[in-house]
C-alpha cells in the first residue's frame, strides 16, 4: 500500500510555485554567465571567488566542492533522486551529509556546475547561501512535525526565514557567516545555544507562536554558549527583530580579523546588556509595519506545506511489540533508532549513516535511491537530514518497521547506533579540506571499528563523539561529550581530546581539552581507556556525560595519558 | 570618475573636497569631519557628505535638510556596512536626496545597492554600463521588503523587481 500524499503538495516542506522556479532559473543563468567569464579569463579567480561561494562552490585540496542546500533538512524523494543523479554523473558516486543538514559533493568540475545547478533547479533545489558571509541554511529539529513533544512545527518559520534571507540586499556581505536554528519543542534538538541566533518557539495563550531568542552562541575557534536576548518575542515581530539583530551586527561586528568577526565576539565585547540595548534601539526606530510578520503570511506559507494523511493506528503498535519480542536485534535497533511520534501507530526512524568502519555522513547514489524509494513507500515521500549526519523517515507506521529494518540492514543502513559512541560526527578533514590540520575520517573509521560491538555500545550507553580536523570546529568537537580536535604537531597530524561538551538545552557546555596532542592510534587507545574508566567509575544508570561532570576530567586525563 | 545612474553613465558634476585645501565653490562633497565647514559656506552650491564605512549616519541627522547628496563608501566590496548606512538613511532619517555608492563595488552588488536606497554608483572611467544594467535585470523577484516598497509578488514577503 502506498502512503503517497493525496494532495499534490510535498509533505514536510514548502512547495515552490512558478515565481520561485523562475527565480531559480534566473540564478542558474547568472551563475552560468559568471562561470563562462571565469573560464574565458574575463574574471580572475579573485573576482570569481565570492561569486562562486555565493553558490556553494568551494575550491578544496583536490577539486571543487559543491554544497547543496537542504532547507531545514527536509527534502522529498524526487529531490533525493536528483542528488543521487548528481553523485553518479558528476561526482564519484557518493555525497556527504553535513552538520547544517545539507549535502556536499567533493569531486566537482567547475565547468559542470551550471548544469548541476540547473538539474537542482528542476527539482526546486539550489546551493544558495551554503557559503559566504551571509545567512546560511536555517536548520530545524529533525523530528519536526512528528515529535510527540513538539508544540509548534518550526519548519514553517524556518521557511519564512529562508525566504526572507534569500539574497537579502543588506545582509549578503556580513562580517562573517551567520547561522540560525529553530526548534518548536521544549527539548532542544537543534543546539540553539550554539548558533548565531537560536530560536525556541512555543505557543502563547491565543495559540500564536512566541519565541525565545538566543544570540551569540557558536563553536569554531572561540566556543561560546549563546545568551538569551528575548523570552517572549511575538510572531509578528520575528522578522523585524531579526533585522534589528543583523543590522547591529552588520554595523558593529569586527571586520579586521576573520577569527573575531562572528556575532558572538561582538556580543561578548559589548556585553549582553549593551548589545540588547542597541538591538532594542534599532527595533524601536525601524519601520515595523514594513517587516511585520502578519498571520496571513504565516498561513500562506503553511498552506504550501503538504501534511501526511495518516492511516488509523489499527493494530500497528501491537504488531510491533510482537516483532520486537521475536527478534532481539530488531528490538535493539528500535530502541536506538526510533523516536516517539505524536500520531498513534506511527514513529520516526533515524537511519544511521555511520556503519562500523564507514565515513560518517557519506552515502552512495544507490543508497540515496533506496532511501527515496523507502520514503515513497513508508513516509509520504519525505526525508530529513539531521545535523548529526543521519537520515530520518519522519512518519513510519509501526507495523512497517520490521520490513524497513530488514531492507536497511541488507543495504548497509541498518546500524543500531544512533546516540551511541559510533554515531560519530566528523568534518571532511584533511582528506578534502584546505583548512584542515589533520584527517578526521580515518580516526572516525578506527573508532567506529574499535567500538563496533553492539553489546559494548549498549553497555556504554548514550555518548556523543565529535571530530574536527582543525580549530574551525566544523565537526563540533566542543559540543561532543568526547571531542577530538585535529592539530598540526611539528608537521605531523595529531589529535587533542576534549571532554564534557554538550549541546542539549538544559545542560549545554563546552568541552575542555584534557592534554597534549597524540597520534591517531594513541588517541584511539586513549579514548578506549577513557571509556574503561567511565565503565569502572559510573554509578548505576549514570551516563558518560554525567560521570564526567561528577568526577571532573582528572581521572579521565590520567587514563588517557597512562603509560602503555 | 563618472556616475552610473538608471543604467546610464553620466558625468559627475560634484567636486570632492581635497584634504588640506579650502572648499571650492559649486557642488561639493565633504568628509564627515568637514561637515560644519561645508555648512558654513555662503550659498556656494549644493553640499554633500562622503561617509566612510565606519561613520554613523546619525551624525548627519541635524544637517540632513541641507544635504543634497550622501556617498557611502566601500573600502572593499566584501565590507557590507555601506548597505546598512544607505538603508538607515532612507528608513530612519527619511533622507530623500541622492545616495551614491563609491569605492570598491562589483556589478553583482548593484541590485542590493538599489534595494538599500542607493541611486547612483561612482564607477571607473570606461566601465560598461550594460554589465551593470544586466545585473539589475537578472532577477524578477525578491524575497523581502525593501525601502523601495516594491509591489508584492503573490504572497508572503515576495516583491516584484521588474
Amino acid at each position: 500500500m502506498s502512503h503517497a500524499p493525496h494532495s499534490s503538495l510535498p509533505v514536510g516542506h514548502y512547495a515552490y510555485d512558478e515565481v520561485d522556479r523562475t527565480f531559480l532559473k534566473q540564478r542558474v543563468a547568472q551563475f552560468r554567465d559568471q562561470v563562462e567569464r571565469r573560464i574565458s579569463g574575463a574574471l580572475t579567480e579573485e573576482e570569481f571567488k565570492p561569486l562562486r561561494l555565493m553558490n556553494g562552490l568551494y575550491l578544496q585540496l583536490h577539486a571543487y566542492m559543491l554544497r547543496v542546500a537542504i532547507p531545514y533538512g527536509v527534502l522529498n524523494s524526487g529531490q533525493m533522486r536528483t542528488l543521487a543523479q548528481i553523485a553518479q554523473r558528476y561526482d564519484r558516486d557518493y555525497g556527504h551529509f553535513t552538520t547544517r543538514q545539507n549535502i556536499q559533493f567533493n569531486w566537482i568540475k567547475l565547468e559542470d556546475t551550471p548544469d548541476i545547478l540547473a538539474l537542482l533547479a528542476d527539482a526546486d533545489m539550489h546551493a544558495l547561501q551554503t557559503s559566504g558571509n551571509c545567512i546560511r541554511n536555517v536548520t530545524a529539529d529533525q523530528f519536526a512535525g512528528a515529535a510527540a513533544d513538539e508544540v509548534i512545527d518550526p519548519r514553517i518559520h524556518a521557511e519564512i526565514l529562508r525566504q526572507w534571507s534569500t539574497l537579502h540586499p543588506e545582509f549578503t556581505f556580513l562580517p562573517r557567516k551567520f547561522k540560525i536554528a529553530i526548534s518548536g519543542s521544549p527539548q532542544d534538538r537543534v543546539a540553539a545555544r550554539f548558533h548565531d541566533i537560536g530560536l525556541m518557539a512555543r505557543k502563547d495563550e491565543n495559540g500564536r507562536a512566541v519565541f525565545e531568542v538566543y544570540v551569540g552562541g557558536g563553536l569554531g575557534r572561540t566556543p561560546i554558549v549563546g545568551v538569551k536576548l528575548r523570552d517572549d518575542l511575538p510572531e509578528e515581530d520575528l522578522i523585524a527583530y531579526l533585522e534589528a539583530i543583523l543590522r547591529v551586527y552588520n554595523e558593529f561586528g569586527r571586520r579586521d580579523n576573520i577569527y573575531k568577526a562572528r556575532i558572538k565576539i561582538l556580543v561578548q565585547a559589548l556585553g549582553v546588556q549593551e548589545f540588547r540595548n542597541r538591538v532594542n534601539a534599532e527595533f524601536v526606530a525601524m519601520d515595523r509595519a514594513r517587516y511585520r510578520l502578519d498571520e496571513k503570511i504565516v498561513a500562506a506559507i503553511q498552506a504550501r506545506f503538504g501534511v501526511p494523511d495518516f492511516d488509523p493506528a489499527g493494530q500497528a503498535a501491537e504488531k510491533l511489540i510482537q516483532q520486537r519480542k521475536a527478534d532481539r536485534a530488531f528490538d535493539f535497533w528500535v530502541r536506538t533508532n526510533t523516536h516517539a511520534h505524536k500520531q498513534p501507530g506511527y514513529v520516526s526512524v533515524t537511519i544511521s549513516c555511520k556503519p562500523a568502519g564507514g565515513i560518517p555522513g557519506d552515502v552512495t547514489s544507490a543508497q540515496m535511491n533506496l532511501l527515496a524509494d523507502l520514503a515513497d513507500q513508508l513516509s509520504f515521500g519525505e526525508l530529513r537530514i539531521t545535523h548529526l549526519q543521519n537520515v530520518v523517515l519522519g512518519h513510519v507506521r509501526q507495523d512497517k518497521l520490521y520490513a524497513l529494518w530488514q531492507t536497511l540492514d541488507q543495504n548497509g543502513l541498518g546500524t543500531a547506533n544512533v546516540g551511541f559512541i559510533s554515531d560519530i560526527v566528523a568534518c571532511p578533514g584533511l582528506d578534502y579540506c584546505a583548512l584542515a590540520n589533520a584527517r578526521s575520517i580515518p580516526i572516525a573509521q578506527k573508532l567506529s571499528e574499535r567500538f563496533a560491538s553492539p553489546e559494548l555500545q549498549r553497555e556504554i550507553g548514550p555518548l556523543r563523539l565529535n571530530i574536527s580536523g582543525c580549530i574551525n570546529a566544523c565537526g563540533h568537537h566542543h559540543a561532543g561529550h568526547i571531542g577530538i580536535l585535529g592539530v598540526d604537531k611539528r608537521g605531523e597530524e595529531a589529535f587533542q581530546i576534549t571532554l564534557g561538551g554538550a549541546a542539549d538545552q538544559d545542560t549545554v557546555s563546552i568541552g575542555q581539552i584534557i592534554g597534549a596532542a597524540m597520534s591517531e592510534d594513541e588517541t584511539v587507545d586513549a579514548i578506549a581507556r577513557i571509556i574503561d574508566t567511565y565503565l569502572a567509575r559510573r554509578t548505576a544508570g549514570e551516563q558518560f556525560i554525567d560521570t564526567c561532570r561528577r568526577l571532573g576530567t582528572a581521572p579521565f586525563k590520567d587514563a588517557a595519558y597512562a603509560p602503555a | 570618475m563618472p556616475l552610473l545612474e538608471n543604467g546610464q553613465i553620466k558625468e559627475d558634476n560634484w567636486q570632492v573636497a581635497i584634504e588640506g585645501e579650502a572648499l571650492p565653490s559649486g557642488d561639493v562633497l565633504v568628509p564627515l569631519a568637514r561637515l560644519s565647514e561645508g555648512l558654513g559656506r555662503n550659498n556656494d552650491g549644493r553640499l554633500g557628505v562622503v561617509l566612510n564605512a565606519g561613520d554613523s549616519v546619525e551624525e548627519l541627522r541635524s544637517a540632513l535638510p541641507r544635504l543634497s547628496s550622501i556617498q557611502v563608501t566601500f573600502p572593499i566590496f566584501r565590507d557590507g556596512r555601506p548597505f546598512t548606512q544607505a538603508r538607515a538613511l532612507r528608513e530612519h532619517l527619511h533622507f530623500e536626496g541622492e545616495i551614491r555608492a563609491g569605492g570598491h563595488i562589483l556589478p553583482d552588488q548593484y541590485e542590493f545597492l538599489l534595494r538599500c536606497g542607493v541611486n547612483s554608483v561612482v564607477v571607473p572611467e570606461g566601465v560598461d554600463a550594460a554589465v551593470w544594467q544586466k545585473a539589475h535585470e537578472t532577477f524578477s523577484v525578491a524575497y523581502q521588503p525593501s525601502v523601495l516598497n516594491e509591489q508584492p509578488e503573490g504572497f508572503a514577503f515576495r516583491r516584484k523587481l521588474l
